[in-house]
């Protein structure tokens, strides 16, 4: 009974958000198209690192390799067929990236995601200038704002579904265990290098296929635009400041700081990441847990409270 | 330019990458902090040398008199005031660079946007002994021969201190053995404050020279802390002479590279040398598999 009814609340939710577009002026929806953007990039980083939590800061390499795929073949392709072909360059490069990586130490990995979007722009750049002579891709396409937002719905809802899911499988259970004790792990017989490699693939998928359907919202693309390391720092401190214990818990990271970019970035971008620095720092020393943490605490307290307020009514105070 | 050039102009830029990857072999082999913002106290050093030369015409080696005793201080107060609560609280080796990492990556936005906020994000350079100069009949600019020099000069001084002394011998037994160091009796709290801040005062010295020979801005900060990253974990964690080798070795690679194939690659080389070396030795090139 319980189980159903939250499930009709989260269809009317997703029905609800479905008809934002045609409720909200055209600012409105960039900026609704921006946060949805954010949701799904953060939600699939917790997928891999809220588990293992190994820092991953290769959002940018894989939001890029799809928006670009997109920039590269949409002349000559459908946009699904590029959206295809996205998917599977995606798979393909986080897999090898993750079997090169993942099998050794974290640290390796990290270091690794820290440059590869750069890796990735560096390399475009030069092939671009060299041997196909252009700098710069127009992406004009019949798939309006609207479109993209669905688009970015849908893959909300799913990576949800996954997120959900995966808390009742075996793997699951195998990557928690990873980011509590790698050894220890190891002794229960989980298959640790799989177990990452799979888990880190389907999250790098979800941030390549946004890119992809991001594509069209630029417009005009370069691989300077595409591979923005700013999009892999966001999306780190998005989901830490949320926190990620629950799957709900980067929402609360994301939603307060598209705010904060949306006014502070283009005006004052110099403030913005003195700003972001600050709130990195507060959540390394103040906010372990995130804002889910603090908001579990209070929730805690205030039932503690009302338990013992109940308590106390209960017994008459002669009987003391 | 002839090949001999090339490499040898690689070996000189290589003298710096050493030395830069020493200093965070300091900070990250002895201290055990992973510094992401390592870079931007580069970026200061070499604004600081700016400044001093533009606005008081003040040499730049003989500024580095005031930046690296400047900046081996502010990093002994980073690591007193925001990396010690960390490695007091911290469960294991793991749980301190999550936490590392997530606050000097609070500490490199904080402190680019602080530059960029005081600075204009505009490029910087000054002229600064950019003449030629003849060596055994090859030519190079006279301020990346003395950036060399200089670099060989600090780092053989570390390479003395860290052998010869017994603060040096403390840092190499915390590097390797944190544990049995503090069974000996080293303070490993105040030996890693040092490691720390001479890594601060070693990247002071790269920063100022630096700045001699290349343009910069707020921004550099990120790619160099990147190829000190890259060379120490070639070179070994820990490691001083490997972190010495693999930065020539670095160098020479993105010499050869920008000489055969474009100059806009070099981070691509830094790259693909540091895949190799993960994938056939993934403990550095010295490192006992």
């Amino acid at each position: 009974m319980r189980a159903s009814l939250a499930v009709t609340a989260l269809a009317v939710l997703v029905a609800a958000l479905a008809a934002v577009p045609w409720l909200v002026s055209d600012y409105g929806l960039g900026f609704i198209t921006n946060l949805m953007c954010y949701v799904v990039l953060t939600v699939a980083w917790a997928l891999f690192s809220g588990t293992t939590r190994y820092v991953s800061l290769a959002t940018a390499a894989f939001f890029g390799l799809g928006a670009y795929t997109v920039a590269m073949l949409i002349k000559e392709v459908p946009i699904y067929a590029t959206f295809g072909a996205a998917l599977v360059l995606g798979t393909l490069v986080a897999a090898l990236v993750g079997l090169a990586t993942l099998r050794i130490s974290g640290m390796f990995f990290v270091i690794f995601g820290f440059g590869l979007s750069e890796l990735a722009r560096e390399l475009l750049v030069w092939w671009e200038i060299n041997r196909t002579h252009t700098m710069g891709r127009y992406v004009f396409v019949s798939f309006d704002t609207t479109m993209i937002y669905e688009h970015l719905l849908g893959l909300a809802v799913l990576v949800f579904l996954v997120g959900w899911l995966l808390r009742r499988t075996r793997l699951g259970v195998a990557l928690l265990v990873i980011g509590d004790d790698e050894t220890m792990a190891r002794q229960a017989g989980v298959n640790v290098p799989l177990a990452k490699v799979t888990m880190f693939v389907v999250s790098s998928v979800f941030m390549t296929i946004v890119g992809a359907v991001m594509a069209p919202r630029f417009g005009y693309l370069t691989p300077n635009i595409a591979f923005n390391p700013m999009i892999s720092f966001q999306v780190v401190i998005m989901a830490l400041l949320g926190g990620m214990q629950r799957l709900w818990g980067p929402l609360l990271g994301v939603i307060p700081l598209i705010v904060l970019s949306e006014l502070l970035q283009i005006r004052f971008p110099f403030w913005y990441s003195v700003f972001l620095g600050l709130v990195f720092m507060v959540i390394v020393y103040f906010l372990p847990r995130g804002v889910t943490g603090l908001v579990e605490d209070g929730w805690e307290l205030l039932r503690r409270l009302s338990l013992r307020a109940r308590l106390l009514r209960r017994q008459p105070s002669g009987a003391r | 330019m002839s090949l001999i050039e090339v490499v040898l102009g690689g070996v000189i830029t290589g003298g710096l990458y050493a030395l830069i990857a020493i200093g965070f072999n300091l900070q990250y082999g002895v201290a055990r902090i992973f510094n992401l913002a390592y870079g931007e106290f580069l970026m200061a050093a070499a604004f600081a040398a700016f400044w001093m030369f533009t606005l008081g015409e003040i040499d730049p080696i003989l500024g580095l008199a005031l930046s690296v005793p400047v900046n081996f201080g502010a990093n002994w107060l980073v690591y007193r005031v925001l990396m010690l609560p960390l490695v007091r609280r911290a469960r294991t080796r793991d749980d301190l660079e999550g936490d590392t990492i997530l606050a000097t990556f609070g500490l490199l936005f904080l402190l680019k946007g602080a530059a960029q906020l005081a600075f204009t994000p505009d490029n910087r350079f000054y002229n600064y002994l950019n003449v030629p100069m003849q060596i055994i009949g090859f030519t190079f600019a006279a301020n990346r021969v003395l950036a060399f020099s200089v670099a060989c000069a600090v780092g053989l001084a570390i390479w003395l201190f860290l052998t010869r002394t017994r603060f040096g011998a403390a840092m190499r037994a915390l590097a390797i053995d944190p544990t049995g160091a503090r069974l000996v009796g080293v303070d490993a709290t105040a030996m890693s404050a040092l490691a720390f801040a001479g890594g601060g005062a070693l990247v002071a010295v790269a920063g100022t020279l630096v700045s001699t020979f290349l343009t910069f801005n707020p921004a550099i900060g990120v790619e160099f802390t990147m190829k000190a990253l890259v060379v120490v974990m070639m070179g070994g964690v820990g490691n001083m002479v490997g972190s010495l080798v693999a930065g020539v070795l670095l160098g020479v690679a993105e010499s050869l590279c920008s000489y055969f194939i474009d100059s806009g690659l070099t981070l691509a080389v830094a790259y693909f040398l540091f895949l190799i070396v993960l994938l056939v030795r993934p403990r550095g090139l010295f490192g006992t598999p």
